[in-house]
């Protein structure tokens, strides 16, 4: 106590909150230029699509055609192909990811945690051109000759899994990015499960939880809209990968029933077509694919965003 | 067509500059100062283009270049931007885009390579196949290896009933653009339904990246049939079909084959011109140019004088380079014709 109010004179006199106005501005020009930046760049693609946009309409969206000759341009089967690939990766990420997650923060003896970390976190540092040459040369012809052809014995009364096998398919596109979102997928869920307070899990076992129903009711049931958010972060990535994707996806602008099939995605048409795109209508054309891969991302975000909201405080409130 | 480029060697930064020799090299720079000349465009003759530049450099060591492999179409934007001194492209300018430029774009050709077509069949038989056999291959109307369009042309050559595998190029290349403008040329469904150009909406089959996807995707599909530039085939040492050129021979895709095709091609005055389905009979049927793009008057008269010093060098000396690194030099006849451009260069 003396030594508190010892200090006391050594503080400024009150009314100086110079510090604390230009810390407030500062922080608040940071966040404004994250959306300019933003801004900038759905004007930038806009006006770099605009004789697309006036061509075409809102036609773009809808039609399947996609013709350099002919200058018949539509974003149909790419758009198709974005979300399909990004939903399958999402499909096979998240529910590795978080069980890898809570194995690493419930299970795992302590000695093996931080291999599996790293191991982990190694995965998001490997080029998305390696993943693209490793999913050529190993990863299609396995699928071709094993995992394909017993899902077609298995599953192939659904649509889904019929039609011809080429190895590279849009199923092929959608397990290659969910190995690539798989480590931002575990990171964030690992840190979601870490900031579960221990006392959820300690009033679970002293209700006479088995060690499942903890994870269950204190753990996952606490940390679902972090969990939810990891999902979404995956999914952005998801939304952008380029490289991998079109090195293993097929790249036919069509759209099919089968995963079995090739697809085409936004990022990947942009990638290939844009560096020998000639003519105006083509590139604005790209342009407009590009401005449609940024919408989406958007709407989805926002989408994602209503969900959590919806979602409501987790499951505090049932704990007590 | 897409090339794995040579490392740029940077030069030794300075260790520890001190005052005195900062002070030393701000006397002396203006005295050497070199001349920079920007290029960029196609990918497909980034190689020969780095090797003419580091050669010439030792002659002339007054000029630097620098040129930027982005693809025909940056180098097509860039030099009616005038952003860049020369631009490269693969494919020639179109009317509505030369159309664009304030002043007069020429094109010179430099050197030609092929297109060929390489194929996954149990024990790599030797293939001979004609245009309409392989336009119909490609349109999806011939579908089985022993269908008799392609049984046919190859007695003695067991092949299987097994599908055929379409594998074409998913990014825009002028290895496509030359692909399609021969398929354009030697069948008028083709023409019709399909066309040709850099991209296309291909009928049938699988897109790979860059001449490595287009070839990994062969190798790895049994059935496969793909088109990759001549040089890569070489390099890699993978299988590629006889073609049926327009004087009924089956020939092998060889520097020889591309030049002699170049030498029976009819060149206009604008060298805007498609060497495909040449005439001759050793010409190889499917095979291109690649040009420079260069403003026939200068802005700058320095900058000008280099660049066509440089030139005149290049359609001599560096020609000579061309075959050791895969490429088709020009012809004599048509060399002379290329260097007669160049020094009509105004500066």
């Amino acid at each position: 106590m003396p030594s508190a109010q010892a200090s006391v004179p050594v503080l400024p006199p009150l009314g100086s909150r110079a510090p604390d106005s230009t810390f407030k501005w500062a922080a608040f020009a940071a966040a404004l230029v994250i959306l300019a930046l933003i801004a900038l760049v759905g004007l930038e693609l806009y006006y770099g699509a605009r004789l697309a946009i006036a061509k075409y309409g809102i036609g773009f969206l809808v039609s399947s055609a996609w013709d350099p000759v002919s200058d018949q341009y539509g974003a149909l089967p790419f758009i198709f192909g974005t979300l399909v690939s990004s939903l399958l990766a999402l499909l096979i990420a998240v529910p590795l990811g978080v069980a890898t997650a809570l194995f690493l923060t419930e299970l795992a003896p302590f000695r093996i945690r931080q291999p599996i970390i790293v191991i982990v976190e190694m995965l998001a540092a490997v080029p998305s051109v390696v993943f693209g040459l490793w999913g050529i040369f190993v990863l299609i012809p396995w699928l071709r000759d094993h995992l394909f052809v017993w899902l077609k014995h298995t599953l192939g009364f659904l649509p889904l899994f019929q039609g011809p096998i080429y190895g590279v398919s849009m199923l092929a596109g959608g397990i290659i990015v969910a190995i690539m979102i798989l480590p931002i997928v575990t990171s964030i869920s690992r840190e979601i499960l870490r900031s579960v307070p221990g006392l959820q899990r300690e009033a679970a076992y002293a209700l006479g939880a088995t060690r499942w129903e903890v994870i269950r009711i204190a753990v996952l049931s606490y940390a679902r809209r972090g969990l939810f958010g990891a999902a979404v972060l995956g999914l952005g990535r998801a939304l952008g990968e380029t490289m991998a994707v079109t090195m293993v996806i097929g790249n036919r602008p069509e759209i099919s029933a089968s995963l079995f099939a090739p697809g085409y995605t936004l990022a990947s048409v942009i990638a290939n077509e844009f560096t020998e795109a000639t003519s105006d209508l083509y590139l604005n054309a790209l342009f407009e694919l590009g401005l449609v891969l940024f919408a989406v991302t958007i709407l989805i975000n926002v989408a994602a965003q209503l969900m959590l909201r919806s979602m409501g405080s987790g499951g505090v409130a049932k704990v007590h | 067509m897409i090339r794995i480029l040579p490392r740029i060697e940077l030069p030794i930064s300075m260790k520890k500059p001190s005052l005195l020799a900062l002070l030393f090299v701000a006397c002396i720079a203006p005295a050497s100062a070199q001349l920079l000349i920007n290029g960029a465009g196609a990918t497909f003759p980034a190689p020969i283009y780095t090797k003419w530049f580091d050669e010439y450099t030792k002659i002339d060591p007054t000029v630097r270049f620098n040129y930027q492999a982005i693809g025909s179409g940056g180098g097509q934007k860039q030099i009616l931007a005038e952003t860049v001194d020369f631009g490269a492209s693969d494919g020639p300018m179109s009317d509505a885009n030369l159309a664009k430029a304030s002043r007069p774009i020429w094109h010179i050709p430099t050197v030609a390579g092929a297109v060929v077509v390489s194929y996954n069949l149990p024990g790599d038989p030797a293939l001979k196949l004609d245009g309409a056999t392989l336009a119909a291959i490609y349109l999806g109307k011939v579908t089985k290896w022993n269908d008799p369009a392609i049984a046919g042309q190859n007695p003695g050559v067991a092949l299987p009933d097994q599908d055929i595998l379409v594998v074409h190029r998913s990014d825009g290349s002028g290895t496509t653009f030359i692909f399609t403008d021969y398929l354009s040329k030697v069948s008028p469904e083709w023409k019709e339904g399909v066309g040709k150009g850099v991209s296309v909406s291909w009928p049938t089959g699988l897109g790979g990246k860059g001449n490595a996807g287009v070839a990994g995707q062969v190798k790895q599909s049994p059935g496969a049939i793909g088109y990759v530039e001549m040089a890569y085939a070489h390099q890699n040492r993978l299988p590629f079909a006889d073609l049926k050129n327009t004087a009924g021979n089956y020939v092998k895709a060889s520097i020889s084959s591309v030049t002699a095709a170049l030498a029976t091609a009819t060149i206009p005055d604008d060298f805007r011109f498609s060497m495909t389905n040449a005439p001759g009979e050793e010409s190889y049927p499917i095979s291109g140019a690649t040009w420079i793009l260069v403003y026939s008057e200068q802005k700058d008269h320095d900058k000008g004088q280099k660049l066509v010093q440089f030139l005149t060098w290049a359609y001599t000396d560096g020609e000579r380079m061309a075959a050791a690194l895969d490429y088709a030099p020009l012809p004599p006849a048509v060399e002379q014709r290329a260097l007669d451009r160049v020094n009509s260069i105004k500066y």
